[in-house]
């Protein structure tokens, strides 16, 4: 039996890397005794998928992980209540938002998640009208990033889906941005340098990540906006 | 409340690895501060990943938030990025706790676990805002404290330390609290703090090196003295009679990023009685004092299900000596409990312990690395040191594990070791070639890796009166064994950096006058000397030749029986006529019997602190009494037995 789970990270625990929240996933499950397939070996490893990496220091609403459970245990689980006894075993900041069934046979995260979207937050007095303007109405946006040690300049101007200049309610100036993550996920860090090298945030959530079907696109587990957001406050 | 967080977070996307920075651990505490109560920070000198596990320290901050009269909270020594950062943006030392600034805090309370975190600790003292010399201090900073094992001779720090812990902290600090409590709620007045101070100095177990006089004669010290008659002459350590009595820590840290000994860690007993010579940690902690076993398995399992660790690890000096560690280790893995998903590790298992048997069940969970420790080369230097484990319980072991499937052992020597000759040196390359023919009739790949480190004599062992081996003669070592193992690819050389052993020799043995030495390297940006990256020799000798210190001084010459040792007025209990009768028995390579055993040879300890050992069974497990020459089984017994951890595979 698979668990899809969405869940947010918020807070002071945005500072943990992506290694560290599948640890915090590994000690919370068996802290409810959830029982965990395991992978065959010498060092065996409890199922979990994880679907796009969340950078260090970044916040999310919008955070997605299938669970395999171990086949003699799947039909016992109580599926109901788990969100609210994940969120208590896991760190304060990590909570569940969503869970479901999925079929083991559906593709994973990692094959179906294609864009997601960012709102990013910047000191009051940064003008991103201009930015954001100036942006989409280029044709190409190179851009000089890493990727496991090897440094390329790449255009990245094709993965800016959409891009807007807004404010929050307490009226800091705010970017929303959905960008693709094929063939290679754009990071917020990398939009931030095409726009501007000089731009500094102080706040980066992901909100969404959606998977395209028959032309729309729509999300791996609905969370009803209103109540991530409710939460995220 | 004065959280510094919102200054902090900014610099935290600049830095490496910043979880370390933010606290939050299943565990924590956030205390209320208050008037009435005394605020210590317990701070550990190293990084966060380091010094997160640390036991002493989380037993402390346990006891003492469980008191109404105390609050205590974390800090760790920032690494170099971040404290850059923070001298740039006047950001001080901070608790992980609640993020308050360390100068809010009554007590700064370092743990000593290695003398070259000294550095770290003045800089941590500097970066919460408090003058660095003690004597330079005012009421409104705070007291700065230290315990742990190297303050068995606090003289190197005694400059910047205004109180000095000897022993267990369980009870003492309770006792301290209530001294800095009055201090605290007299409003810390102007001369004040020479009061508390020498109150502090009647509490049993604590030395306040300001109370005391050094005099020295020429290079040689002449005699550590009281200033004042209430002031003791000698301090004695602290001892917890029962550990049954301390069931600590009941709420282990659960970091959210990645540390060292990142498991379950249940201290089994305090205490070693083994006697090997060179190691300080077995001398300084006796008697031992084993946890009932009972109390093991609660510890055990309560902590299991709060912090969701697959792994526990019994700790102690030497885990297999435990009454009746079968048993405990077939509770754990059998509870229904922790059904089949949890490994067990005991640190320091001694090779006549590890059998096929063990290493089938071992591997059942995880095929993990395996340490062996012969210490030393040949059978006639293992005497010198009393680690008498023969050759063929090494053997034994690692073809018990070269049969269960392992490809690569470790072995772990120390060179440097008094009377050791260059055949002793090279008995390493023997051993480990030995080990690497047996591993070869399994699989044709086997391996060992062989590390070195160098021997640094430690105070209140028979070894303090040793002359260190210096850089040029480890390097020389190391090189004879370089040599010999050139063509052995299958033996993998790994040695510690000599120049590192040559600074912990000078911190080790040093004396009040070392400080100035410790200052200069920290002024001159000498911080993390245990990490290799930042470690500079060069910064240590320049500072020695500024101060007129000779490192052949302190560190290679052979000190003589009548010599005034920086650290006799500091008493681990141990008199002194027996740690050199037991030197002078090294010497003609005699063995001494693990007293836990046989009767009693007077070390000092529990004659004159009235305590005893605390042990469930007064019967030697199989492996023998060593020491004793005769009773060493060859091993075929196994004293541990690890039950399968199935159900996973």
């Amino acid at each position: 039996m698979r668990l899809r789970v969405r869940f947010q990270k918020l807070g002071k625990v945005r500072w943990t890397s992506h290694r560290d929240v599948a640890r915090m996933w590994e000690r919370a499950c068996r802290r409810i005794q959830l029982p965990l397939a395991y992978t065959a070996g010498f060092s065996p490893r409890p199922k979990m998928h994880f679907g796009l990496a969340l950078p260090t220091g970044a916040e999310s609403v919008a955070e997605y992980l299938d669970l395999d459970l171990a086949p003699e245990a799947g039909v016992h689980v109580e599926v109901e209540g788990l969100p609210a006894r994940l969120s208590l075993a896991l760190p304060s900041g990590v909570d569940v938002t969503a869970l479901t069934i999925v079929d083991p046979r559906a593709p994973s995260l990692q094959e179906d998640v294609d864009s997601c979207t960012w709102r990013i937050g910047f000191a009051p007095g940064v003008d991103l009208a201009v930015l954001v303007e100036r942006a989409l109405a280029s044709s190409s946006l190179l851009v000089e990033r890493e990727r496991k040690g090897r440094l390329s300049v790449d255009d990245v101007r094709p993965a800016i889906l959409a891009l807007s200049a807004g404010a929050t309610a307490e009226g800091e100036p705010e970017l929303e941005a959905l960008v693709a993550t094929r063939p290679r996920a754009l990071r917020p860090q990398e939009l931030l340098q095409a726009l501007d090298p000089a731009l500094e945030a102080t706040r980066v959530c992901r909100t969404h990540q959606w998977i395209e079907r028959d032309g729309l696109r729509e999300e791996p587990l609905a969370v009803a906006p209103h109540a991530a957001w409710a939460r995220a406050q | 409340m004065t959280s510094l967080w919102p200054r902090i977070e900014p610099l935290l996307a600049k830095v490496q690895k910043p979880a370390r920075y933010i606290g939050c651990e299943d565990g924590a505490c956030t205390p209320e501060h208050g008037s009435r109560r005394v605020a210590w920070l317990l701070v550990y000198p190293d990084a966060y990943e380091v010094g997160l596990p640390n036991q002493g320290l989380q037993i402390l901050y346990e006891i003492l938030n469980e008191r109404d009269d105390a609050v205590a909270e974390r800090a760790y020594a920032p690494w170099v990025d971040l404290e850059s950062l923070m001298r740039s943006h006047r950001v001080p030392l901070f608790s992980v706790d609640t993020h308050r600034p360390a100068g809010d805090f009554d007590l700064l309370a370092f743990n000593l676990s290695a003398e070259l975190v000294y550095t770290n600790v003045l800089n941590c003292i500097d970066l919460a805002g408090a003058p660095v010399r003690a004597a330079d201090r005012g009421p409104e900073h705070p007291i700065v404290v230290a315990g742990g094992h190297c303050a068995f001779n606090p003289e190197p720090l005694a400059d910047f330390v205004d109180v000095f812990v000897i022993g267990d902290g369980e009870e003492v600090i309770s006792e301290i609290t209530e001294v800095v409590g009055e201090w605290k709620g007299s409003g810390r007045t102007p001369g004040s703090r020479e009061r508390v101070l020498r109150e502090l100095a009647s509490v049993p177990g604590v030395y306040v090196p300001s109370m005391y006089d050094v005099a020295y004669e020429g290079p040689s010290l002449r005699a550590i003295t009281p200033r004042y008659p209430d002031v003791p002459e000698r301090v004695e350590k602290r001892t917890v009679a029962d550990l049954a009595e301390w069931p600590y820590p009941k709420q282990q840290l659960v970091p959210l990023t990645e540390v060292v000994h990142d498991r379950l860690n249940v201290e089994i007993f305090r205490g070693c009685t083994r006697g090997c010579r060179f190691c300080q940690a077995g001398m300084i902690t006796r008697p031992v004092r084993e946890r009932p076993a009972d109390q093991v398995r609660t510890m055990v399992s309560d902590g299991l299900r709060r912090t969701g660790y697959d792994e526990v690890s019994l700790t102690s000096l030497s885990s297999a000596d435990f009454s009746g560690i079968d048993g405990v280790v077939a509770g754990i893995v059998n509870d229904p409990v922790n059904c089949g998903q949890v490994s067990l590790s005991l640190p320091s298992l001694r090779v006549d312990a590890f059998t096929v048997s063990v290493a089938t069940e071992i591997q059942k969970v995880r095929r993990t690395g395996l340490t062996f420790a012969p210490e030393a080369g040949t059978w006639r230097l293992r005497q010198v040191i009393n680690k008498l484990i023969r050759e063929e319980d090494l053997y034994g072991a690692v073809e018990a594990a070269y049969s269960q499937g392992w490809r690569r052992v470790k072995l772990y020597f120390m060179t440097g070791l008094p009377t050791e000759m260059d055949e002793d040196t090279l008995g390493v390359a023997h051993l480990a070639r030995n080990c690497v023919a047996i591993g070869r009739r399994y699989n044709k790949g086997a391996s060992v890796t062989a590390s070195v480190g160098g021997f640094v004599p430690k105070p209140h062992t028979p070894f303090q009166w040793f002359g260190q081996n210096g850089v040029d003669e480890l390097q020389r070592k190391v090189g004879l064994l370089r040599d010999d193992l050139r063509r052995d690819r299958a033996v993998q050389l790994r040695w510690h950096d000599p120049k590192a052993t040559l600074v912990e020799g000078i911190a080790s043995r040093g004396d009040r006058r070392v400080g100035a030495v410790i200052e200069e390297v920290w002024r001159r940006g000498g911080v993390f000397q245990e990490w290799s990256e930042h470690f500079d020799l060069a910064l240590w000798e320049e500072a020695m030749a500024k101060h007129g210190l000779s490192i052949d001084w302190y560190v290679t010459r052979h000190r003589t029986e009548d010599e005034v040792l920086p650290w006799d007025h500091i008493s681990a209990g141990l008199h002194k006529d027996f740690l050199w009768q037991d030197w002078q028995d090294s010497l003609a390579e005699h063995g001494l019997p693990d007293c836990r055993w046989t009767p009693c040879y007077d070390c000092g300890v529990c004659t004159d602190y009235g305590i005893e050992h605390v042990v469930a069974s007064a019967l030697p497990p199989a492996g023998g009494s060593q020491g004793t020459g005769q009773d060493l089984s060859a091993g075929g017994d196994v004293p541990v037995t690890l039950l399968p951890v199935g159900g996973r595979v």
